[in-house]
């Protein structure tokens, strides 16, 4: 079950990041260079697989309770920084993502940009690319890392965010426009939710806090913060209309 | 000495984000939770609630 779980978030989290990832380098390599675009990429890719590997191996050799306590904060305050951004989005306090809206954004910044060239490739392009794959990439290894040592698992967790990443090049590919048909909005929301589960869970679990029955508590945490989230977004959404 | 506040910057922005109300909540919580079960009683429930309330203020802080 909770493997179940660990492949789904890492999934679902990096399938959001990537489609964020992807509307950089479309509107980047459509408007200035393809080659120096995809440089960026591949440079960012490098980077992070770098960063896992180096993390990943050192992470597995700290305690289990130890590494529970510090993940499970980590993922408990960077969890409640997504669910809080998606309820105020749900709510409608705050604007949904549009990534035709950040697509025209980008496309418009790359024709403004000036042309530079370092080492042979259009500079702009290039940084562009590698900081969009780097910065979106970073929130998916942070992931990826965290779920996995804490479960004993870090290739699960890796196969969860490595099937969305070739899931979103392959449709963006084929699509070759932004994916403004994923519900990015809704996607976001479920990451929130398990982030916030796990980051419960896990914390809980390092503090030295028994939770009844063992693993099959998670089920039922996750249906509390669900429950709890969407009763902020109902109380919210009436609070609206009072308040403008 | 830019360089280097501009890391720090970058990581808690990426880990703290918008409201460091919420992290210190949430360090509160895990506290009293250790507390709580250092001296032998149930602590499990603690975090769950903490979390709900936390979110709750951060929420109202937020649509204010």
């Amino acid at each position: 079950m909770t493997a179940v779980f660990l492949v789904l978030s890492a999934f679902l989290a990096s399938a959001v990041e990537m489609v964020e990832a992807l509307t950089i380098v479309l509107a980047v390599g459509v408007t200035r260079d393809w080659r120096s675009t995809l440089t960026g990429v591949g440079t960012a890719v490098v980077a992070l697989a770098a960063i896992v590997a180096a993390l990943g191996p050192a992470l597995t050799l700290v305690p289990i309770d130890r590494l529970r306590l510090v993940v499970g904060a980590l993922l408990l305050v960077f969890g409640l920084q997504w669910l809080r951004k998606a309820i105020l989005r749900a709510s409608g306090y705050v604007s949904l993502h549009d990534e035709e809206a950040a697509f025209a954004r980008e496309t418009e910044e790359a024709r403004a940009a000036g042309r530079e060239r370092r080492a042979g490739l259009d500079w702009y392009a290039f940084t562009i690319a590698f900081k969009g794959v780097l910065l979106e990439g970073l929130e998916v290894a942070f992931i990826v890392l965290t779920f996995g040592s804490a479960q004993g698992s870090i290739p699960l967790a890796a196969l969860g965010a490595g099937v969305a990443v070739v899931l979103v090049v392959v449709a963006g590919l084929v699509a070759n426009e932004p994916l403004t048909r994923v519900p990015e909005n809704t996607l976001k929301f479920a990451v929130g939710t398990m982030l916030t589960t796990f980051g419960i869970f896990w914390a809980a679990e390092g503090t030295g806090a028994d939770w009844p029955g063992g693993d099959a508590a998670l089920p039922v945490v996750l249906a509390f913060v669900l429950l709890v989230s969407f009763a902020f977004v109902a109380l919210l959404r009436r609070q609206r209309p009072a308040l403008a | 000495m830019r360089a280097l506040r501009r890391f720090g910057r970058f990581w808690w922005d990426f880990v703290i984000g918008d409201d460091w109300r919420v992290a210190a909540g949430v360090a509160l919580a895990l506290g009293g939770s250790a507390a709580l079960a250092a001296a032998g009683e149930p602590a499990w429930w603690l975090l769950p609630l903490a979390v709900a309330l936390v979110l709750y203020l951060s929420l109202r802080r937020a649509a204010g």
